[in-house]
C-alpha cells in the first residue's frame, strides 16, 4: 500500500456555454480503490468522467495522475502524444456501448492484441496467446478468437471490451455504465467478473452508473451527483444505508426490492 | 493493553427529507466500552436501536457527535470522524462484522464468500480456501453446498456462511448481529464455542442475541440500549 493517491482531482468544472456540465468536483482516488459516481441522467456523471479521462477538456480545475515512476503529472499539461500513450497503456476506458470501444470489423483476438502492440509487443505467437488467455478470463471461448465482435452478443461484446482494456495491465479503469443495456443475468455475470478482476489485479476504477445496486456491489466509495454538483460522498454502504441529502434519500428509497 | 473499543457520548438522529425534514432522534449519550476478551451484549426491546448502534460502530451509519475510539495498527482512531479509506482499512484488519443477513453476490461460491476476507488481507488463495472449508465443515454446512452460490440457500445455511465469513479472520473486534437467530440447537452450540474461542484469544465482542440461552452462555455484561434511547426518556 502506497501512501499517495493515484489520481488527484481539484475543482474540476465543465461548462457548455452557460450550461453547467459539472462544477467544482474534487477528490482523491487511491490505488486499489473503486469509486462509483451515481446520479440520474443529465446529472453530469459522464461529463465528469470524460473530463477525468482527458476525453473532454475541463473549463477549469486540475487533474493530476501518479505515473509509474511515482511522479504526479498534471494531465492538462501533458502533450497529446503522452496522453494518448497513457490512455493506451496505463488506463482503460470501458464504454457503455461496446461498439464505441471495440473495432467491430476486426477479430476478437486482434481487438485484444492491438493494445498489446501499442505497448511494444511484436511477437505474433505471444500476442495471440495472451489474447486467447484474456478471452478465457472474460469467459469467451477461445475458438471465437478469429470472429469479429459484430457477430457477438451484447454481453460478449462488453466482456471483450473489458479484456481489450485490461490486457496491458492498466492501473486505472474508467467505466461508463458498463452494465447498461444488458439483461439482468448477463449483468450479474459481468459484475461478478469485474469484481473478481478488480480484486485480483488491484485495479483502481471510476465507475459511472445510475444503478445503485451496481455501485453497492463494486465500489468502496461513492459520489452522488445532481445538476452538475457532487451533493454527497463517502463510504458506499454509508451513503446507501444512511443517506443525508434529500436527493440521495429519494434515490435510495426509489430502489425496487426484488 | 488499551481497551479495543470505546464509545463515548455518541448521538445519532435521522433527518427524513422525504417526510418534510422530519427529524428522528435515535440515540444520545451512548457511552460504553468493550475490553479485550470480553463479550458485551446489547440489550433492550426490539426497535430500540441495537442494530443501529452496531451499524454506527461499523460505520454504515454516520453519527452526529461523540467518539468511537478503536486501536488500529498501533494507533488510536476515532471512527466517528475517520475518512472512508481509513474505515475500509479498519474493517479489513481490525473490525469484523457478522450481519443478520448475508448480502449475496451472484455466482460466487459459498467457500469463496467465506475466504474473501482472508484474500483481502493477502493470505495465499489455497490457504484461505482451506481455512474457509474448515469453517464451513465446523458449522455443519453440507459439503455439496460449498461450491454453490449461497443465494438459493435456506436462512440457516446462509447465516452459517455469514458466520464463517465473520469468524475466519483474527480481527481484534467483532460485531455480531443476531448470529444465531435462524440456527438449530446443534449449530447454536457450535457458534457459542466459536465465540468462547474468540474471547480466549482476546477478541473484543459486541453483539445482539435474542436467544436467552445463547446470551447467558456468552455475555459477560449487558448494556441496556434503552438507556440511550429518546423513546425511553419520553416514556
Amino acid at each position: 500500500m502506497t501512501d499517495t493517491p493515484l489520481l488527484k482531482v481539484r475543482d474540476i468544472s465543465k461548462f457548455y456555454g452557460a450550461r453547467i456540465g459539472c462544477q467544482n468536483v474534487s477528490f482523491d482516488l487511491w490505488p486499489g480503490e473503486v469509486l462509483a459516481i451515481v446520479g440520474e441522467s443529465g446529472s453530469g456523471k459522464t461529463t465528469l468522467l470524460n473530463c477525468l479521462a482527458t476525453r473532454l477538456m475541463p473549463t477549469s480545475g486540475a487533474v493530476e495522475y501518479r505515473m509509474r515512476d511515482g511522479q504526479m503529472r498534471d494531465l492538462s499539461r501533458m502533450s497529446e502524444a503522452e496522453r494518448r500513450f497513457l490512455m493506451r497503456t496505463d488506463w482503460g476506458f470501458v464504454h457503455q456501448n461496446p461498439a464505441d470501444g471495440l473495432r467491430m470489423a476486426v477479430s476478437a483476438g486482434a481487438n485484444v492484441g492491438e493494445r498489446l502492440m501499442a505497448v511494444g509487443e511484436r511477437h505474433y505467437g505471444n500476442i495471440r496467446e495472451t489474447a486467447g488467455s484474456w478471452l478465457g478470463r472474460v469467459e469467451i471461448s477461445v475458438d471465437r478468437i478469429d470472429d469479429q465482435p459484430r457477430d457477438f452478443s451484447g454481453g460478449m461484446r462488453q466482456r471483450l471490451q473489458i479484456a481489450r482494456n485490461l490486457v496491458t495491465s492498466p492501473r486505472l479503469i474508467f467505466m461508463d455504465e458498463p452494465t447498461g443495456g444488458l439483461d439482468v443475468s448477463v449483468q450479474a455475470r459481468l459484475l461478478d467478473l469485474l469484481r473478481g478482476l478488480v480484486q485480483d489485479l488491484g485495479l483502481s476504477a471510476i465507475i459511472v452508473t445510475h444503478d445503485l445496486a451496481v455501485a453497492r456491489l463494486l465500489s468502496h466509495r461513492m459520489m452522488v451527483m445532481k445538476d452538475g454538483l457532487v451533493i454527497e460522498q463517502g463510504l458506499t454502504d454509508r451513503v446507501l444505508d444512511d443517506p443525508r441529502e434529500a436527493y440521495t434519500q429519494l434515490l435510495v428509497s426509489s430502489i425496487l426490492q426484488v | 493493553m488499551p481497551t479495543p473499543l470505546v464509545v463515548s457520548e455518541v448521538a445519532k438522529s435521522f433527518t427524513m427529507h422525504l417526510r418534510d425534514g422530519l427529524r428522528l432522534p435515535v440515540m444520545s449519550n451512548v457511552t460504553f466500552s468493550v475490553k479485550a476478551g470480553e463479550c458485551v451484549v446489547l440489550g433492550g426491546p426490539s426497535g430500540i436501536g441495537k442494530s443501529s448502534l452496531l451499524k454506527m460502530v461499523y460505520g454504515n451509519y454516520a453519527v452526529d457527535s461523540g467518539q468511537i475510539l478503536i486501536e488500529h495498527g498501533g494507533r488510536l482512531l476515532d471512527l466517528a470522524t475517520a475518512d472512508p479509506r481509513t474505515i475500509l482499512s479498519v474493517r479489513r484488519a481490525t473490525l469484523g462484522y457478522v450481519s443478520q443477513f448475508l448480502r449475496t453476490v451472484p455466482r460466487v461460491a459459498a467457500v469463496d464468500v467465506v475466504a474473501e476476507p482472508l484474500l483481502g488481507r493477502g493470505v495465499d488463495p489455497a490457504e484461505a480456501r482451506a481455512s474457509a472449508e474448515a469453517m464451513l465443515a465446523r458449522l455443519n454446512l453440507p459439503r455439496e453446498l460449498w461450491q454453490l452460490p449461497p443465494a438459493t440457500f435456506s436462512g440457516g445455511e446462509q447465516q452459517r456462511v455469514n458466520i464463517a465469513r465473520g469468524f475466519i479472520t483474527d480481527h481484534r473486534i467483532l460485531l455480531l448481529d443476531e448470529p444465531t437467530a435462524s440456527l438449530d440447537a446443534k449449530n447454536r452450540a457450535v457458534v457459542v464455542g466459536m465465540i468462547e474461542e474468540k474471547k480466549a484469544a482476546g477478541v473484543a465482542l459486541l453483539g445482539i442475541f435474542h436467544d436467552e440461552d445463547v446470551r447467558e452462555k456468552v455475555a459477560d455484561r449487558i448494556v441496556d440500549v434503552s438507556a440511550f434511547s429518546p423513546r425511553k426518556a419520553a416514556a
